[in-house]
């Protein structure tokens, strides 16, 4: 799935330069479920991006499924993140102003689904994450679970080969927290690939692979077999 | 998607919405409002110069003369002018005619070199003369005081007589000046004849040029119908220019505009002109038409070559020779309207930008968002400019609405405008020689005064202010501020553009945005 070879993403910040990540190799293969640890500013969400094809590393490349993402263009990585990837993130990201079947629409979009099978998709999308009544209701009319099951349902209603959560449960108690966790964990059970970050070791012991992330480093938490 | 997304949003920041389409709606209903207006003061312009010049006029040829020349209004009233009243006082009348003041006749062969030159359609020429009365009452002057002999005085010096100490026995003037034009009936293809109808009577005709078994002409004369009810004249009535009483045998009106004066206050045919001002053979003005716009300025330059003297004027000079509240109204429209037209759209369009741009900024997470969905760069930059076009769009419709109500207000109000022509000197252009309070001290010549009895001053206002009202030959017309399509035009126009622009700023911003601004700032 991803092939990650000696990888570094420098930012210049204040006239500094900041290594968020550096000289990371790292391995990730189709169906597996992956958790990311690692202590704040240690540059999980920095992999995230560039596993996401958001962003482009300053030195190494990120291969996804052989496309390479540090030299493709602007179009093409944006045509990656509409086909392959599902993205999660923290603080929901839903657009307010639409609604929950709305949000979940707007990942059609760029893939130029024609309306009706786009709304019908999204339908489907929302009732996988239980949300099949709730699909008139705008972001603010709904829990902080509920809202991160629109994103999860946006993340996945393209069927993408890879689902990509940067603390997915970060802004949910704990009750909901491990729904979320499940639905993750159900997903992958299905066949999906899975990355997740988390400071949370309990959400994170429930991955089959751990990685940690500290000062732009990778480290195998897990019985480094699997490469 | 496009459309649901653009709705909730503009619904959303319904505030912004509405102070950004205000703003719009404003800056066009007020650009709409100064070119309906300025149109229809241009358009007043034009009927003032036709119902002056005539349809068609191209060319002017007027020759100016040395102030003071050939001055109208110096009256002698001498000791035994007059009829003798009861008491001793002495009633007078005297009537003078000549050429305006500021203008000078030329011989008429100016008209057949005219007519010979190049290029030019048709032309004819008048002779435009101005007829004073001066007429008062003075009493029995062997009853005044040493030094205030009524004799003798000098021109123009409407210096009113000194009444008895207590005011009896006080004196009266009035002096009454109308514009008389001499026309050739005969030709009105081009000239003052092109615009004037005939209201009641008979108009002059070709056979009144040489009525007499001498080839005299008919002692006739038109009246300009506006002047004949300020002067209480009608059909049948006389009027006295220079030593001819003169028959009214009918009164036209101006086919410019519905209350339009005519250009003169009174036509008489060309011949009668030229012997009632002793100007036999001459002309003050030759009107003329070229055959395409495109000739005019050749056809005024060989004028100029062939008529070294005279002064020749196109449209375009006569149009910037209109003076009066006319002039006032295209000045206003054309600095002030304009310059708050501009400031009021570079304020709109400035608000709608900034607006558009600080929404953008609040919107980095949901705009990078859609971004990190996979959403093309330029289908996240044309929402964001769609949403500014719309609130443009929408701003064009009110203000669409709003500046067609504000047209409609302002053709209600009826407003009259006055233009009054340089160079042409219509009557009233005198009224600078004396206004209230400086009667009695005597204007210039021609000015008129009321003494006597009455205090000086004020009184001198009434007949002075009468005369100069009926001598005032200034062409009024009721203001029509016309909706055309170019208003409507550039309305939606101006709506589009403002909306673009500030899409377009928008949408850079937009544009700059990188996917990965999804995951900042997390609330
Ligand atoms: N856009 C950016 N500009 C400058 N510095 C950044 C930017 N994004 C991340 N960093 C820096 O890179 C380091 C890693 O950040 P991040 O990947 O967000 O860490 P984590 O997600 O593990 O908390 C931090 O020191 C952070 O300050
Ligand atoms: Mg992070």
């Amino acid at each position: 799935m991803y092939e990650i070879t000696d990888l570094t993403k420098t930012y210049a910040a204040q006239g500094r330069t900041v290594r968020a990540l550096d000289g990371v190799s790292l391995r990730i293969g189709a169906g597996e479920l992956v958790s990311v640890q690692g202590p704040t500013g240690g540059g999980k969400s920095t992999l995230l991006q560039m596993l996401g094809a958001m962003d482009r590393p300053s030195s190494g490349t990120v291969v996804l499924d052989g496309t390479d993402l540090t030299t493709a263009s602007d179009r093409v990585l944006a045509e990656v993140r509409a086909r392959t990837i599902g993205f999660v993130f923290q603080g929901f990201n839903l657009i307010p102003t639409l609604t929950a079947q709305e949000n979940v629409e707007t990942a059609l979009v760029p893939a130029r689904v024609p309306g009706a099978e786009r709304a019908e998709r999204a339908r489907a999308a929302l009732a996988s994450v239980g949300l099949g009544d709730r699909g008139h209701h705008l972001p603010v009319e709904l829990s902080g679970g509920q809202q991160q099951r629109v994103a999860i349902a946006r993340a996945l209603v393209k069927n993408p080969a890879v689902l990509l959560a940067d603390e997915p449960t970060g802004n949910l108690d704990e009750e909901t927290r491990d729904e979320i966790v499940e639905l993750l964990e159900g997903l992958w059970h299905d066949g999906l690939t899975v990355v997740m970050v988390t400071h949370d070791s309990a959400v994170a012991r429930r991955a089959e692979r751990r990685l940690r992330i500290a000062g732009g480093t990778v480290s195998e938490l897990t019985p480094a077999a699997r490469t | 998607m496009f459309f649901t997304y653009l709705r909730r949003e503009l619904r959303h920041r319904r505030r912004q919405t509405a102070v950004v389409a205000i703003g719009m709606a404003v800056a066009v209903a007020l650009v709409m409002v100064v070119n309906s207006v300025s149109t229809g003061v241009s358009d007043a312009q034009d009927d003032v110069l036709d119902s002056v010049y005539g349809i068609g006029t191209d060319i002017t040829v007027t020759q100016t003369g040395a102030p003071g020349d050939r001055a109208p209004g110096r009256f002698e009233v001498g000791a035994e002018d007059g009829e003798v009243g009861e008491d001793g006082s002495r009633a007078f009348a005297q009537n003078n005619v000549a050429v305006e003041r500021g203008t000078a006749s030329f011989d008429d062969d100016a008209l057949t070199t005219v007519a010979q030159i190049d290029d030019v359609a048709a032309t004819t020429g008048t002779l435009t003369l101005s007829s004073t009365t001066f007429s008062g009452e003075v009493p029995d002057t062997a009853a005044l005081p040493e030094g205030a002999d009524a004799g003798e005085r000098g021109p123009g010096q409407g210096q009113g007589a000194a009444g008895g100490p207590d005011g009896a026995g006080g004196s009266a003037f009035s002096l009454d000046t109308f514009s008389v034009t001499g026309v050739d009936p005969g030709s009105d293809a081009v000239g003052p004849l092109t615009t004037v109808s005939l209201v009641d009577g008979r108009a002059l005709g070709t056979d009144d040029s040489a009525a007499g078994d001498d080839g005299t002409p008919a002692t006739v004369t038109v009246l300009d119908a506006t002047y004949a009810a300020s002067a209480d004249l009608a059909v049948g009535d006389t009027v006295t220019v220079g030593d001819e009483d003169l028959e009214v045998i009918g009164t036209v009106g101006s086919t410019t505009g519905d209350g339009v004066a005519t250009g003169s206050d009174a036509y008489v045919t060309l011949p009668l002109a030229q012997s009632l001002a002793d100007l036999d053979g001459q002309l003050t003005d030759v009107y003329v038409q070229a055959d395409s716009a495109t000739a005019i300025d050749a056809v005024a330059e060989d004028i100029s070559a062939a008529l070294p003297e005279v002064t020749v004027s196109t449209q375009s000079d006569l149009a910037s020779s209109v003076t009066g509240s006319l002039a006032s109204a295209s000045d206003l429209v054309s600095t002030l309207g304009l310059w708050l037209s501009v400031v009021v759209l570079v304020a709109a369009v400035g608000i709608a930008i900034l607006l558009t741009v600080s929404g953008v900024t609040r919107r980095t997470r949901e705009l990078g968002t859609l971004k990190a969905l996979g959403w093309p760069g330029r289908r996240v930059v044309g929402q964001v400019a769609g949403e500014s076009l719309v609130q443009g769009l929408l701003g064009g419709a009110v203000g669409l609405v709003l500046g067609l109500v504000a047209i409609a207000v302002v053709n209600a109000l009826g407003i009259t405008l006055s233009g009054t022509t340089g160079g042409f000197a219509i009557g009233g252009q005198e009224r600078t020689g004396g206004g209230p309070g400086t009667g009695a001290a005597g204007g210039g010549p021609g000015a008129g005064a009321a003494g006597g009895g009455s205090g000086a001053g004020e009184a001198a206002s009434g007949p002075f202010g009468n005369a100069v009202d009926q001598a005032a030959g200034a062409v009024d017309v009721v203001l029509h501020a016309p909706v055309s399509p170019t208003v409507v035009a550039i309305a939606i126009g101006i709506a589009v553009l403002g909306g673009l622009l500030a899409g377009i700023v928008g949408g850079a911003r937009a544009a700059r945005l990188r996917p990965a601004e999804a995951l900042r700032s997390v609330a």
